[in-house]
């Protein structure tokens, strides 16, 4: 099962467009199998979302992304949690770790221009009882998102027809 | 003036895949199926293990026979995988898979010496005959035996003159193997025959389902047997020219003698590269050999299922990364099917007669590709077929 869990999730976390015959047939299962394998993974919340990749350079929506590195204190009974949850909760928030090293939380935001960042971090984040400092990085350019590189990539280096 | 053109060099004929190259690559926007090369690049080990040697100051010739501890690394390999035993002084490291080909045919022939080669089979066999004095004598095989070799044809095939039988299993382009039970029953017609076995086995360590099976490994068989193979295919390394023929002492010093003569030695960086492949593999038990076998696995299934869909009967090839359907349903040859396909939907696969006239019905189709590739080009395939049945 777990196995064949893991083959499932190498092939849409590829392509999440795949239908359940298309990946039975990949995987030489039956299609009742592996929709049963998904379903019980979306239940388990394994499989979180099914999202698209945007190069968001070629849309042109003027939107700002940052990172913002987060220095807070731990809260007794509950460490980074409860801070977390209260981070989280802002809708400017993309994505939330927690780290390890020289800050505790990597926060990504997005707003639609630089000073909605500013006004963000200066009136939201900072603001939080338990958050210490903030350090915000201006995201410039994506070169790679989840593996996939933006740059459309000359075509390919093999020749089109060989032995 | 004078032809100076030599009359085998005027016979031999030109390879089919390259005439349909020319073409394709003068239509913009054609995505192709036509290629015969993994789609990965050489793992990154790999290809530092040669600059690093190259920072080194190795570009000076090697011996002859190759690099010891590559030779060695081989011998090894050999034995773990296919339970083949081969002395490091039996190996011949040559410039590709393709000079063991020729080194051998010409260590071999002689004037007039018929050699059988199953068809469809690779390109340069019939011609690397031909260049070495032999006679090249198609044994046509088809979809109804799997595309595999029985003991039926080879004994339709043998004369008096018939002094050895190709056997390029997995096979390109058809993906058929020959699993033990099949090896089972040719061996005894070889031996009648007192044949000598080329097996090409570049594709060995592309097998779906069952692990291939060098008849090199059958008792007795060692001694009438050249085993060919190389890194191209295994470890994504075709653009380095290294591959290698293990073969009995007598046989391979007559190998040795033709390639110091016309090659020297296999480009030396290329040799390091190969050793670091194999001394790495051992140390993780071929990971991305594993890797890279799942994954042509699935796009294999993908392929064969959707082509079938397409309405192309598609034989389930068990081996290399090439699926071979018959496209005889449309009433067109492989070669109009891949012209008017090439013409109408921009998609290139290869004609099947390019591989012996007994594909003439089929075309050639590599998985060698992105799975997103390959969607997008049996959806092409899908939509002709759809048109012209």
């Amino acid at each position: 099962m777990e196995k064949l869990n893991k083959d499932i999730i190498k092939i849409i976390s590829e392509d999440c467009r795949y239908s359940t015959s298309k990946i039975a047939v990949m995987l030489g299962e039956n299609e009742e199998t592996i929709s049963t394998a998904i379903e019980q993974m979306e239940n388990d919340g394994i499989i979180v979302k099914y999202a698209a990749i945007i190069d968001e350079e070629k849309i042109s929506t003027g939107s700002v992304q940052a990172l913002i590195e987060v220095k807070v204190a731990p809260q007794k009974n509950k460490g980074f949690d409860s801070i977390a949850d209260e981070i989280y909760e802002l809708p400017e928030v993309k994505t939330l770790y927690l780290m390890s090293g020289g800050f505790d939380l990597a926060v990504f935001v997005e707003g639609k221009t630089l000073r909605d960042v500013a006004r963000f971090v200066s009136e939201r984040l900072s603001t939080l009882d338990s958050v210490l400092s903030t350090a915000t990085h201006f995201i410039l350019k994506k070169y790679k998102i989840e593996g996939a590189v933006t740059k459309s990539e000359d075509s390919s280096k093999r020749l089109a027809v060989h032995p | 003036m004078k032809n100076f053109i030599s009359d085998t060099a005027k016979e031999i004929k030109p390879s089919g895949i390259r005439k349909f190259f020319d073409v394709v690559s003068e239509i913009p926007g054609a995505i192709s199926l036509g290629v015969g090369e993994p789609d990965f690049i050489t793992p990154w080990g790999i290809r530092d293990a040669a600059i690093k040697s190259i920072q080194k100051g190795n570009t000076q010739y090697t011996s002859n026979r190759g690099i010891t501890p590559l030779r060695e690394n081989i011998s090894k390999y050999l034995n773990d995988h296919f339970n083949l035993s081969y002395d490091k002084d039996e190996i011949l490291i040559t410039v590709g898979a393709s000079e063991g080909i020729d080194v051998t045919l010409r260590a071999i022939c002689n004037l007039g010496d018929e050699i059988l080669v199953p068809e469809p089979s690779y390109v340069s066999y019939a011609p690397c005959i031909q260049l070495a004095g032999g006679v090249p004598v198609p044994v046509c095989c088809t979809v109804e035996n799997g595309f595999r070799l029985t003991p039926e044809m080879i004994e339709l095939a043998v004369t008096k003159k018939s002094k050895a039988i190709i056997l390029p299993y997995p096979n390109n382009p058809t993906g058929a193997i020959m699993e033990k039970e099949y090896l089972d029953k040719i061996k005894p017609i070889i031996e009648k025959y007192d044949l000598l076995v080329i097996s090409d086995e570049i594709y060995a360590e592309l097998t779906y389902g069952s692990k291939h099976v060098s008849i090199a490994s059958y008792e007795g068989f060692r001694d009438r047997c050249v085993l060919i193979s190389g890194f191209s295919k295994a470890f994504a390394m075709t653009g380095w020219r290294i591959g290698y023929v293990a073969a009995p002492p007598e046989l391979s010093q007559a190998m040795l003698k033709i390639h110091q003569y016309v090659i020297m030695c296999a480009p030396t960086a290329s040799q390091y590269a190969a050793n670091y492949a194999l001394s790495d593999g051992f140390n993780d038990n071929f990971a991305v050999i594993d890797d890279m076998r799942t994954e042509y696995d699935r796009r294999r299934r993908f392929m064969v299922s959707a082509l079938n869909e397409a309405g192309l009967s598609c034989y389930e090839p068990k081996g290399s990364f090439y699926v071979f359907p018959s496209v005889k349903s449309t009433g067109l040859t492989g070669d109009e099917f891949a012209n008017q396909l090439l013409k109408e939907e921009k998609l290139a696969v290869v004609p099947g007669s390019a591989f012996g006239d007994c594909g003439l019905y089929h075309i050639r189709c590599s998985y060698a590709y992105s799975m997103n590739n390959l969607t997008e080009a049996v959806k092409r395939i899908g939509r002709f077929v759809k048109k012209i049945k």
